[in-house]
């Protein structure tokens, strides 16, 4: 039966060696190797679910009056766009489930990236030959975060709406040229035309997809070609790699991390609400209520958008520089610079230009791991900054203090936290010395008192 | 005799009818005169049985400490909150007790109403929030009395609706909605807190990352010093 | 009756029996797994769940579609599956660890050739730098050319839409319903949405937020000053720092003890003064609120005075340079 399938194949496209290749091709076993497996899962849910969403979504701004099962939008004025939401929401059978399995899967999606990139990072796997797989990494998690946005924004609900609107004045507020790309983009001023959401719909469903796509096929292409990269164990180096071949070792642990990717998002799409869009209300431009919040990944920009304070830098009557650039644009724009161009950084620091297919424990390489605990602290320390309104309503602590709490935090305590994991790294390498000495000085003195 | 029992009878009304009012002046000597006879806190003449009803059965008052925005907190006995009411009714002519009819109000229309007037502050589905110098509270805990009373006093720095403002039917819709807001339709599950990304981070966190990588670490191996 | 007998000895064939390979190394690729019969039972049970749960989400679906039963049973399916298959993975298939070469750092030969080829190939040129120069002008002019059209998706050398508001000279204010706003409406303490008259309610420029500040509180800057309409000032309601409504209003029941009141709005709690102009107290807001000039007419209802003093919405290069079309 294999025999007739693989004869089938190999007569029709000559991959028969191709595919023996492919069954025994080797990967290094760690577990934290597999995050990037379950981003790529997370994708694929996406992709199913959102393709189902597409089928009952309408695309469209033009107003109605509501007049479905859900009693308090009842007469309510909305467009076609947030209607179709509720529709799916409250009439389509299974249409929650598929839907909030899609935000779910969008949410535990950039987390995975996220946990992904920071391996990649304190393992220094970004090191040639792989700075261009790193590249399209980055690129896809920018990608990502524009595509997750545009994706829970196109439901025109209260909270989504604001958050567009504040996506809008961040644009806005790019110097000499920030009012003029929006408008193109938005056809005029926020709310924007008619157009504007066939837009947004195209961007999210085809072009960022294909996009994302297309990167994610370079990205694993050029995983495969060069071999993923491996820890020191026993017989790794850098000429050799260890691993588990794919049949059979390694097809049934991917698959199993696949479902249970998938049966984790499939049970929270079930069970655990999320993005109640008919309890929220539809958008009106007029209209806001307290608390709202963009989606996590997001929230590093409202932090920084809370923690700026308010000025426009002004020359002359021109407004060269709004008040949002700073939190909402200068902000990412430095960190995701660092990101991009941290192998060039290291390359000219540690003066290292060799090929790496061996990776780092973070402890071996302390600089590396110090810096990126102090760029990380300082974006997470601006991300909990932006909720700090809800700290004051359910813990008390009083918002005006906290805002200069976290201004003050967010300069000193990553070159505190980047110190400190300097020195764990040193003091970690230094105790494992200690034991490996203390261990061979018995072993020594073992074999002499046998002898 | 018979005179005598009509005059004790119409003594004890009297008296009875009276004991509320001289009770809660002892009362209002004892809780309230410090700052309510002085500058630091709004003189009670004329602001009715409404106010002093909606401060009373909170707890908003008696403050534990000045300087704080009051909080929800213990409550004095009713016999006395019905005392201290009478009392401060009795100092000129204020708004008696609302008696509102939620049940009668339209569903849709309060959350209309809701989100035009109040969402801004205690959030669409009324869990609170800040405003710059105050916390407007979750109204989880309100009794429709209450929420009549609070919409038409503004305490603290909350703004005061009039009836020209919010109709009593109007008020009757609103009342409506913040009863459901309480169990509002969680038919997606869970409804983790109703205040949107915030809890639904810490679930995608907390929950789904932790099980992911809890998978990975069965799937894949360790490193061992 | 003889194939139902067959049938059934079938079934408990396929259920009960297994496998007894005689044990033959003939030039094995893959190593032989010592094989784990309870592990076999353990994923066969898995599979029986996933396949139980997944019967389970169609008559969920069929009975009513709730979502909890469907995503639980769905959910559970692809756990069990995902269960069954990391059984396997640890305990039926063989473990095994190989090693072999990673592919080489590069190729310099190829790298040579390639590069021989391609400059061989161009032997025939004698302009050189020339073609190279023409192609990079042609494509840069041809990919301009491509790119122009993405000007039409908006305006792009104007910003005058930005500008324009719906408010006119003696335009009169009304609310979400269209009623037009009366003066004596107009309480202290409170705060009201109005709208210009036969506007489209959602452009930035319609909402304004209306409160009433006994006149002896209004401060107003001098070029501001007559803008209220007798306590009654009137802001657009879109915040100055990134566009949300301003929906709070801070409004003290006990000036003392109490913040002064003010217009919050609750995205990043920018906070405005009413009695000011709409000047920034406090948050990340860069521009005081735009006034608008409001008086009542003969009847009592609010009519608007002209346009804003400054545009509406969050700041942008030109947002100082232009006033509002009056």
């Amino acid at each position: 039966m294999i025999r007739k399938v693989v004869r089938y194949l190999d007569q029709r496209s000559s991959t028969a060696p191709f595919i023996r290749k492919s069954l025994r091709y080797l990967f290094p076993d760690h577990w934290s190797f597999l995050l990037g497996e379950v981003a790529l899962y997370a994708f694929i849910v996406l992709v199913a679910t959102g393709v189902y969403l597409t089928l009952f979504f309408v695309d469209s701004t033009a107003p109605t009056v509501y007049h479905g099962p859900y009693v308090p939008l009842q007469g309510q004025h909305m467009s076609e766009a947030y209607a179709s939401v509720v529709r799916i929401s409250t009439t389509v059978k299974a249409g929650l489930l598929i839907r909030q399995t899609h935000h779910w899967a969008a949410n535990v999606f950039v987390a995975a990236i996220v946990l992904h990139l920071l391996r990649v990072f304190f393992t220094g796997a970004y090191r040639k030959p792989r700075d261009l797989t790193y590249l399209i990494g980055v690129t896809m998690l920018l990608a990502t975060l524009l595509e997750a946005y545009l994706g829970y924004s196109l439901a025109d609900d209260l909270l989504s709406g604001m958050g567009l609107a504040i996506g809008w004045s961040v644009g806005m507020s790019i110097p000499f040229v920030g009012a003029n790309l929006m408008s193109l983009l938005f056809h005029g001023p926020f709310p924007g035309q008619s157009s504007l959401w066939p837009r947004m719909y195209l961007a999210h469903v085809f072009l960022l997809p294909v996009l994302i796509g297309s990167l994610l096929v370079a990205h694993l292409t050029l995983v495969v070609l060069r071999h993923h990269t491996q820890f020191k164990r026993k017989r790794e180096t850098e000429r050799r790699i260890v691993g588990i071949p794919t049949w059979p070792g390694q097809a049934p642990r991917s698959l199993g991390l696949a479902f249970a990717t998938a049966g984790v998002l499939f049970l929270l799409g079930g069970l655990v609400q999320i993005n109640p869009i008919w309890l929220w209300g539809p958008y009106h431009t007029y209209l806001a209520t307290n608390g709202a919040q963009p989606d996590w990944y997001l929230g590093w920009l409202i932090g920084g958008l809370r923690l700026v304070p308010g000025f426009d830098v002004v020359i002359d009557g021109y407004t060269l520089v709004p008040g949002p650039f700073w939190g909402g644009v200068a902000f990412p724009t430095v960190v995701l610079g660092f990101v991009y161009t941290w192998p060039w950084i290291e390359r000219r620091l540690t003066g290292d230009r060799e090929y790496h297919n061996i990776v780092d424990r973070p402890r071996d390489a302390p600089l590396r791991t110090a810096i990126g605990v102090g760029v990380l602290s300082w974006v997470f320390i601006v991300f909990v900054a932006g909720s700090s309104d809800r700290a004051d309503v359910v813990f008390g602590l009083s918002y005006t203090a906290q805002i200069w709490f976290y201004r003050m935090a967010a300069l000193v305590l990553p070159i505190v936290f980047g110190a400190i994991a300097y020195r764990v790294c040193h003091e970690l390498v230094a105790s494992e010395r200690i034991a490996a000495d203390r261990k061979r000085a018995e072993a020594e003195a073992k074999a002499r008192l046998a002898s | 005799m018979q005179r005598r029992l009509i005059l004790l009878a119409l003594f004890v009304v009297v008296a009875t009818g009276a004991a509320p009012v001289t009770t809660g002046k002892h009362l209002y000597g004892r809780y309230c005169a410090q700052c309510h006879d002085a500058a630091n806190a709004p003189a009670l003449r004329g602001v009715g049985a409404l106010a002093a009803d909606f401060y009373l059965t909170t707890g908003y008052m008696p403050l534990p400490h000045l300087g704080v925005q009051p909080r929800r907190g213990r409550t004095l006995e009713a016999a006395q909150i019905r005392a201290l009411v009478a009392y401060v009714a009795s100092l000129g002519t204020g708004p008696s007790i609302p008696n509102p009819h939620p049940e009668r109000g339209n569903l849709a229309r309060g959350m209309q109403l809701f989100t035009d007037h109040c969402s801004g502050c205690h959030q669409v589905l009324a869990e609170g929030g800040y405003v710059t110098g105050a916390v407007p509270p979750p109204l989880g805990a309100d009794t429709p009395t209450q929420i009549a009373e609070a919409v038409r006093i503004g305490p603290n720095v909350m703004p005061k609706f009039t009836a020209r403002a919010i109709s009593s039917a109007q008020l009757d819709s609103i009342i409506r909605y913040v009863l459901y807001a309480r169990h509002p339709d969680d038919r997606g599950g869970w409804g983790i807190g109703h205040i949107g990304p915030v809890p639904e981070g810490l679930v995608t966190w907390f929950i789904a990352v932790a099980v992911l990588i809890g998978v990975c670490l069965g799937v894949g191996r360790r490193l061992r010093a | 009756m003889r194939r139902g007998r067959d049938l059934a000895v079938a079934l408990l064939t396929l259920l009960l029996g297994r496998i007894v390979r005689p044990r033959e190394s003939r030039g094995r690729i893959v190593p032989d797994a010592p094989g784990n019969t309870s592990a076999e039972l353990v994923a066969l049970a898995f599979l029986a769940l996933a396949s139980f749960a997944a019967v389970g989400f169609i008559v969920a679906y069929a009975v009513g579609g709730n979502t909890q039963y469907l995503g639980l049973s769905l959910g559970l399916s692809l756990v069990f599956v995902a269960a069954a298959l990391i059984v396997t993975a640890r305990k039926l298939v063989v473990a095994e660890e190989l090693e072999e070469d990673y592919p080489p750092e590069e190729h310099v030969v190829e790298q040579e050739r390639v590069e021989q080829i391609v400059e061989e190939a161009g032997d025939g040129l004698t302009r050189r730098r020339l073609f190279k120069l023409g192609l990079l002008g042609t494509g840069g002019a041809l990919g301009l050319a491509l790119l122009t059209p993405v000007l039409s998706l908006g305006p792009f050398f104007t910003t005058k839409y930005y500008l324009g508001t719906p408010w006119r000279r003696g335009r009169r204010l009304v609310d979400e319903n269209g009623k037009p706003w009366h003066a004596d409406a107009i309480e202290r303490d409170d705060f009201y949405t109005a709208f210009p008259e036969g506007a489209n309610p959602e452009e930035l420029g319609s909402p304004l937020v209306l409160v009433r500040l006994p006149p002896g509180d209004l401060r107003l800057p001098a070029q501001l000053r007559g803008y209220d309409a007798g306590g009654i000032v009137a802001y657009s309601k879109i915040c100055t720092h990134a566009g949300c409504a301003i929906s709070m209003y801070r409004a003290p029941l006990f000036q003392p003890a109490e913040p002064r009141p003010a217009l919050v709005c609750p995205c990043h709690y920018s906070t405005f003064d009413p009695a000011t102009g709409g000047t920034v107290i406090f948050g990340p807001a860069g521009r005081p609120l735009p006034m608008l000039p409001i008086e009542v007419d003969a009847r009592g209802f609010l009519r608007a005075k002209g346009n804003f003093d400054g545009p509406v919405g969050p700041s942008w290069w030109g947002v100082r340079m232009w006033r509002p079309n009056p």
